[in-house]
This record gives C-alpha cells, sequence and structure tokens, in this order.
C-alpha cells in the first residue's frame, strides 16, 4: 500500500528488532545459567547425573528447535494451560541454548590437563571446589570465543519463534509484507538488520579466538 | 608405630594385574625411597597412599585413616598427605603466591591474611620468596617444582608423596629440587619417594623399596642394599641405571 514509506517500514522493523534481541539476550541468560547446571551435571562423578545431562543434550541437539518449540507450545496447551508465545519461545530457546552450550563448555572442561584435577585432588579439594578455582577459571578462557561463536545461532534461532506468533524481527516482517506487498524490500531489510545484529559478534569472536592463541 | 601402613594391596588395571600384594610400613620422619623399572607399579603404588588411584584388595592406614577398596570420601586423607607431581602441575593461572595459598584458604577456611602468611613462608621455605607474584610460566621447571612443593606443604601433611619429581627437570635444574627435598628430610618430614636418583635415594633414604612385576623384590637399608643387592633383579637394576 502506497501510505508506507521505506521509513514506516525500517521504523516498525526496527521496533521488532528489539523483542528479537530481547529474546536472544533471555535465551542466553537462562541457557548459560541451564547450561552450567547441565556442564556440573554432565561432568559429574554420579552416573546417573551424567546419563541425564547426556540425554537431555542428545535429545535437544538431536531435534529441530521448531518441534521443540511447537510441542512446548502445543503440547503444555493440552494439559489445559495457556502458555503465552513469550514463554513458550523464551523456554524452548532456553533448552536448546543450554544443550549446546552445556556441550561446547564440556569440551573446554575436558581440554583442561588431568593434572590439573590430579593436582587439586590431592590437596583435598572437592568437586566444586576444584571446578570453581581451578578447572572453570582456566576453561573460561578458551570457551569465551566460541561461547560468543554460538549467540549467533541464538539470534538467527529467534527467528523461529515467529511461527507460533512472537512478534520479533521475521514476524514482524511477514505482517508488514501482507500490509505493502514489497516482499523484497521487506525481507531484505529483516535480513540486513539480522545481519547488523550477528556480524559484529562474528567478528568479536574470531578476534577473540586469535587472542586467547597467542596470551597466556 | 608406623605413620603409613599399606597391607595386603593388589590393583588391576583390566588384565594387567600392576600391584600382586605390597605390604609396607612407613614410620614417621622416614625417607621411603621407591625404585625399580617403568612398569613395576611404583608410581601405581604411590598413587594409591592419597586416593588417586584406587585398588581391588587390601587396606592403607595413614595415621588413622584408613582407606579400603569402598571408600569414596577422601578428603581427611588427603589433608594428611601431600603429593608433588612429575610435572609440577601448578595451577597456570594462579601466581605462585596464589597457587600456594589456594587450598588452605579454600579447603581450611584459613582467612586471607593468615594464608598468605602461610604462602610466604613456604615460598621462602623452597627459596622462592621473591616469586610470590611470579605466574607459574614466568619460572624454570625447578623453581616451579619447588612452588609445587610448598604448594603441598602449606596443608602440612603428615607425609609427602613424591612421584619422580625430578624426571621432567634439565638436569642442572635437578640439584636445586633435590636441596629442597633433602632439606625436608633433615627437618623430620615423612617422605615417599618414587625416584630415579639412585645417588639421593642412597644419601638420603632411610629404607629402600626394589619393585619388581608389581611387588616388592627387595627391601631395606639403602646404604646396605645398594652396595651388596640380594636378588640377581635388583643387582642388574642397580647396574643398568648407574
Amino acid at each position: 500500500m502506497s501510505d508506507f514509506s521505506t521509513w514506516d517500514i525500517v521504523r516498525n522493523l526496527l521496533l521488532a528488532a528489539r523483542w528479537t534481541v530481547a529474546m536472544s539476550v533471555i535465551a542466553f541468560v537462562c541457557g548459560g545459567v541451564a547450561g552450567l547446571a547441565l556442564l556440573f551435571m554432565r561432568t559429574s562423578k554420579t552416573q546417573l547425573l551424567r546419563i541425564f545431562a547426556h540425554a537431555y543434550i542428545e535429545v535437544f541437539q538431536g531435534t529441530p528447535l521448531l518441534m521443540q518449540l511447537f510441542l512446548l507450545f502445543f503440547g503444555i496447551a493440552l494439559f489445559g494451560i495457556d502458555v503465552s508465545p513469550w514463554v513458550a519461545a523464551g523456554l524452548a530457546l532456553t533448552l536448546f541454548t543450554s544443550a549446546y552450550l552445556a556441550e561446547i563448555w564440556r569440551g573446554c572442561v575436558e581440554a583442561i590437563p588431568r593434572g590439573q584435577w590430579e593436582a587439586s585432588a590431592s590437596l583435598a579439594m572437592n568437586y566444586f571446589e576444584q571446578m570453581r578455582h581451578v578447572i572453570l577459571p582456566q576453561a573460561f578462557r578458551i570457551a569465551i570465543a566460541p561461547t560468543v561463536g554460538f549467540s549467533v545461532q541464538v539470534i538467527k534461532g529467534t527467528a523461529v519463534t515467529s511461527i507460533i506468533g512472537f512478534v520479533e524481527l521475521t514476524k514482524a516482517g511477514s505482517m508488514i509484507t501482507n500490509a505493502t506487498f514489497a516482499p523484497f524490500t521487506v525481507f531484505g531489510l529483516v535480513a540486513l538488520m539480522y545481519f547488523s545484529l550477528c556480524f559484529p559478534l562474528s567478528l568479536y569472536a574470531r578476534r577473540l579466538e586469535r587472542k586467547m592463541n597467542v596470551t597466556r | 608405630m608406623s605413620l603409613v601402613n599399606v597391607s595386603g594391596l593388589h590393583k588391576r588395571f583390566g588384565d594387567v594385574h600392576v600391584l600382586k600384594g605390597i605390604d609396607l610400613a612407613v614410620k614417621e620422619g622416614e625417607v621411603t625411597a621407591i625404585i625399580g623399572r617403568s612398569g613395576s607399579g611404583k608410581s601405581t603404588l604411590l598413587r594409591t597412599i592419597n586416593g588417586l588411584e584406587s585398588f581391588d584388595a587390601g587396606s592403607i592406614d595413614v595415621d588413622g585413616e584408613r582407606i579400603t577398596t569402598g571408600r569414596t570420601d577422601l578428603r581427611q586423607l588427603r589433608l594428611k598427605v601431600g603429593m608433588v607431581f612429575q610435572q609440577f602441575n601448578l595451577y597456570p593461572h594462579l601466581t605462585a603466591g596464589q597457587n600456594v595459598m589456594l587450598s588452605p584458604a579454600v579447603v581450611k577456611k584459613t582467612d586471607k591474611r593468615h594464608a598468605e602468611a602461610i604462602a610466604r613462608e613456604m615460598l621462602a621455605k623452597v627459596g622462592l620468596a621473591d616469586r610470590f607474584d611470579s605466574y607459574p610460566d614466568q619460572l624454570s621447571g625447578g623453581q616451579q617444582q619447588r612452588v609445587a612443593i610448598a604448594r603441598a606443604l602449606a596443608m602440612s601433611p603428615k607425609v609427602l608423596l613424591c612421584d619422580e619429581i625430578t624426571s621432567a627437570l634439565d638436569p642442572e635444574l635437578v640439584n636445586e629440587v633435590l636441596a629442597v627435598v633433602r632439606k625436608l628430610a633433615e627437618d623430620g618430614m615423612t617422605l615417599i619417594m618414587v625416584t630415579h636418583e639412585m645417588r639421593f635415594a642412597r644419601e638420603v633414604g632411610s629404607q629402600l623399596v626394589f619393585m619388581h612385576q608389581g611387588r616388592i623384590h627387595e627391601q631395606g637399608d639403602p646404604r646396605m642394599i645398594f652396595s651388596a643387592p640380594s636378588t640377581p633383579e635388583l643387582a642388574n637394576f642397580i647396574g643398568s641405571v648407574s
């Protein structure tokens, strides 16, 4: 429709992009916390915890995010509980993010030499003390780059939540397209906005990776 | 009464029977040197004494703490048994001082100022008082190993296990580490060390243990044993290393 100027389109997309950012931050923070808990379970001495964490990770890495979203959104509704798109999207992305982060971080923890575990054990530290003071500070350094790199996947992953009616960048794009009949312009702008969110992060991740390779 | 008492110890790695019934007693203030070819089980034996390796039969007593096959809570035991490793295993993200302070602060809940005082004292003891703020990668191998010794001592262990602590060092750095160990022995520290330093074992050791194929093959006063080995295996071993 002719009463939509380009500026109108951009403005509305930018407003919707806020929710993309907000959802990404929620997924990343909650997923990070849950991922850390999973990491502790995955590397624990208790077999049951290890099996649980492993199964969790396999399930959420081995199924499409879209299916997870559907199952949460429609599955919980079966129990008569009304879930808002916000909650369903936040929950699904958190589960998805935590599974990937736990696995990325597990790799970093396992990269720490066995001698560090043995030395701290011989100095009477328990598992949590070892993790807190010896293993995680070292694993953290090597985890930063891949973690920032993965945050790009989370941002792009939020696009999927448009399907259950959560209005973020992609959903706003299709709504505006329905009104303007200018899909190429609109989705071109949508893509550009995703890119300007993700590219700086990728760039930062690459820089961190280089930096970690040269310093202690 | 012995400080450390190992009895009837058996250990298997899968099909390999690495320890075939070890009995060993170590008295307080004694220096026990364990020698033997690689694969004779000497490092494995040492590592069972602070629970880094489990075992399949037998028991180990250290100053009233008993380890058996099923025991998993090793904290009390490890408070009494310190260990120094071949590869130093210092925490690379912490300074020398922080390496030494960490366990007293975290495990024993010593307040930070007191823990730091202990760390400075221990570093001084190993001749590194001025390297408190150095990171491990700024130190030579010999200095790193001395920090590792200070780190173990900071927990005031009853016995110190040394697992080939000079084997990863350049030859010119071996003596500075051995000098520290010799000083500890003179101060009455109970030491159990797996070593390839035969001369050191002879000079400082109170008892020598020769391990062969998972058993204690010969045992006794190092001066006597070295000059008159009673088994051909030990004679052979001494001939091959000296």
